[in-house]
């Protein structure tokens, strides 16, 4: 079963764990300016909204790699960047329509979210539920259940 | 490891910056956060010091837990010299500042001598600039933050700025980070309004790495287990830190019209069941929890006001959701100056932080004035036209406007309950310890909490021990001077650590020795731990002592001596602080003059 990142900004409070967790999976250090997996903050922190890949299926920053550094993984459905392959050139950063590709100056490569390798640190790290790891093909389950749950009581 | 091994110090007279290592040795004995901000500013200034002069020494202090992912890792400390109490003055934030300053590759930022004009500090890792700041000076805490960050073109900046309260001089002026949180009391904000700094926005890229990442993680993850299965967590994420008000008025321990009682009649109107409730027109006062840095917790309050209160009504930029009611504020702006109207208390809260003053303090002082009012020693011709009796909620909002802004009477209110006191004649009104104004507990039903607020380095406070425990159990003095002191020292570590005081909820020494002994290099035990916590208790003792104050500052006012509970479980109790007071300087190993002996301070190598 592939399985892909829920997010429910409703259930974020920005305590940022995520984003530690991401950034000391990746980098070793808990560092939120290097985290892939980024939380915005709107008003005065009414609203928090965890933002990351959502692992298109036909990527575009896989697409336009003119190196073919960005390659599927077949077990997890996520897109990687091969850092020895990567030239920096930034062109994947352009293609994406979210923004959540970026370039890493102290390695002079690009970094995404990867799943983890299928074991994403930012769901594990979550204390709240807002970002869960659920079967990739019903990840409006919960929702649909949730819904269906408002008919179920008798009509007045 | 943990800790970055840098320390940023500026000279705002000089206009100059430089990086300097950090005193490991220091580290090692006094941790971080509090306990080394504490030496550095022994070691840096004199405590006879002028608070307001250029020769108090202010500094911004993380902690080697600071910015990792133990829970509630946002925690910074102000450490200076205090202006509303000449004590030493220590108060912590969470937010996101505290993580930011120490990715940027500091432990410490220290803050010496006084800029010519109005400036800030930006600080992006190695980048240090200190800038003019003209165009903010006379803005609100919020309109700083918007500015910095447009003006750098950096969302990510993270700012603590001071508001006009800082730049006036209200002697309980707080250093305001992330638009709602503050290292609140003791007037540190004042401070930086004396130096001219208007604000630090800094971002940092460098990260934090642990000794060892291993052992540190699976402490991380225990720790993380135990506070959210906990009880009190539970609490405090669902109401915040509002439960107390329920607590502490079936306990008859709720501070109430300037201390003259113990009960309030409004609590059903202010507590977390009143924050949640729906109004017949939709309208809710809360709307969301947040958290601060790395905080698991999540006990900070969103709320908003009704769109047609009278405080906002004509008053559209408050049509917004912002930081809302913690016990503190809810007791200070409500039983303390009886006051209910939910609303008008949130409006309030909004004023505190957009001008940047502890809200613990001003209620406390508008309280006084409030019973002087009442006496008829104040008179309208005094306040403005406005009658400042207790429950009128619109002088509750007005005055926190004009004392935000340096406005007629609120120059009056600026200066504190005690200062205010005795310029009316009336010492005897001032309810609180060294200067500072009492939190909402009262001494007469916790007995513990009075020998604490009494023996409170920055005067009284309630954050700096916890004897609930033994205050719920027995209404005497019996039995309070060693856990008392105890509770000092093992909240002074804490404090040093960069974590938050609210993971007590689940944790005990053994669980922040765990994380340290991970991320620090050495060997670290929960007796090492504690054993700083008593030596940072001590060096501030030493503070105070040099900078002038005497047993006689380890006091409370007599109405807590010597008027009885009118009601509550504590009916016809006063405070027994005459007896608890030589048995916690024996405690302590101090004199009976509340000096630490030579013994006591070689023991703790101070």
């Amino acid at each position: 079963m592939q399985k892909s990142l829920l997010i429910d900004p409703g259930k974020c409070t920005s305590c940022l764990q995520c984003e530690l967790a991401c950034s000391f999976e990746h980098e070793g250090a808990f560092s939120p300016a290097k985290s892939r997996i980024k939380i915005f903050e709107f008003g005065h922190g009414a609203r928090a909204i965890p933002y990351t890949c959502t692992q298109c299926a036909e990527a575009w920053c896989m697409q336009v790699c003119p190196v073919e550094a960005i390659t599927k993984n077949l077990t997890t459905g996520a897109m990687e960047v091969n850092e020895q392959v990567c030239v920096g050139c930034k062109v994947c950063t352009i293609a994406c329509p979210f923004g959540t590709i970026n370039y890493n100056r102290d390695t002079g490569k690009v970094v995404k979210c990867d799943l983890c390798g299928g074991d994403p640190k930012c769901a594990e790290a979550c204390p709240t539920g807002a970002i869960a790891y659920v079967d990739s093909d019903w990840t409006g389950y919960e929702r649909m259940k949730a819904w269906a749950q408002t008919g179920q009581a008798p009509a007045a | 490891m943990t800790w970055q091994g840098k320390v940023l110090r500026v000279n705002l007279s000089e206009g100059t910056h430089e990086i300097e290592p950090l005193n490991r040795e220091w580290a090692d004995l006094y941790l971080g956060e509090r306990g080394l901000a504490t030496k550095y500013l022994w070691e840096n200034m004199d405590p006879k010091a002028d608070p307001m002069g250029p020769d108090n020494v202010l500094i911004f202090a993380t902690g080697p837990l600071t910015g990792t992912m133990s829970s509630t890792s946002g925690r910074y400390a102000v450490v200076t010299k205090g202006p509303l109490t000449g004590a030493i003055a220590c108060s912590n934030s969470g937010g996101k500042f505290g993580a930011d300053l120490k990715y940027a590759g500091y432990d410490l930022l220290i803050v010496e001598g006084r800029a010519p004009k109005p400036v800030y500090l930006h600080i992006v890792d190695e980048s240090v600039e200190i800038l003019p700041a003209d165009d903010i000076w006379g803005s609100t805490v919020w309109n700083t933050e918007a500015w910095i960050k447009a003006r750098h073109q950096n969302p990510r900046l993270k700012v603590a700025s001071i508001g006009e309260a800082g730049e006036k001089g209200v002697l309980y002026a707080c250093v305001v980070n992330d638009l709602h949180r503050a290292a609140g009391r003791s007037g540190v904000g004042a401070v930086m309004g004396s130096k001219n700094l208007k604000a630090v926005a800094c971002h940092g890229t460098r990260g934090v790495r642990v000794e060892d990442p291993k052992r540190f993680m699976a402490a991380v993850k225990a720790t993380h287990k135990l506070l959210a299965e906990s009880e009190g967590r539970q609490d405090l994420t669902e109401n915040g830190t509002d439960s107390m008000i329920d607590m502490m008025q079936e306990f008859g321990g709720l501070p109430t019209r300037n201390f003259q009682e113990v009960q309030f009649e409004g609590t059903d109107k202010l507590n977390p069941a009143a924050m949640q409730a729906t109004k017949p027109n939709g309208h809710r006062n809360l709307v969301t929890n947040k958290a601060c840095f790395g905080c698991t917790i999540a006990c900070g309050r969103i709320a908003h006001i009704d769109k047609d209160h009278f405080t906002i009504v004509n008053r559209p930029e408050y049509r917004i959701a912002s930081g809302g009611l913690e016990y503190e504020t809810a007791y200070a702006f409500g039983p303390v100056v009886g006051i209910d109207d939910i609303d008008a208390l949130t409006f309030a809260s909004y004023l505190m932080n957009e001008h940047g003053m502890d809200p613990i303090s001003f209620g406390g002082t508008l309280a006084a004035a409030m019973e002087l009012f009442e006496m008829g020693v104040l008179s309208e011709k005094d306040t403005d036209g406005v009658p400042l009796n207790f429950g009128n909620a619109e002088a509750l909002t007005v005055m926190a406007e004009k004392t935000g802004k340096g406005e007629g009477f609120g120059q009056v209110l600026g200066l504190g309950s005690k200062r205010m006191c005795e310029k009316y004649g009336h010492p005897e009104l001032f309810m609180g310890v060294k200067g500072q104004e009492f939190a909402g507990y009262d001494s007469r039903a916790l007995q513990g909490m009075g020998l604490g607020y009494a023996t409170g380095n920055r005067g009284a406070c309630h954050l700096k021990h916890d004897t609930f425990a033994e205050d719920m159990e027995d209404q005497t003095g019996k039995g309070k001077a060693k856990p008392c002191k105890e509770s000092q020292d093992r909240t002074a570590m804490i404090d040093s650590t960069g974590l938050c005081l609210f993971t007590t909820a689940a944790w005990g020494v053994e669980e922040f020795c765990q994380q340290i002994d991970a991320a620090c290099a050495g060997d670290w035990t929960p007796e090492r731990l504690i054993e700083i916590g008593e030596r940072v208790w001590n060096l501030e003792r030493q503070f105070n002592l040099a900078a002038g104050l005497t047993a006689a500052d380890d006091s409370l006012p007599k109405r807590l001596l010597e008027v009885p509970a009118p009601s509550g479980t504590a009916k016809g109790k006063v405070n027994e602080l005459a007896k608890m007071l030589p048995e916690y300087y024996a405690e302590r190993g101090w004199t009976a003059e509340g000096v630490p002996t030579n013994e006591t301070l070689s023991r703790l190598r101070l």
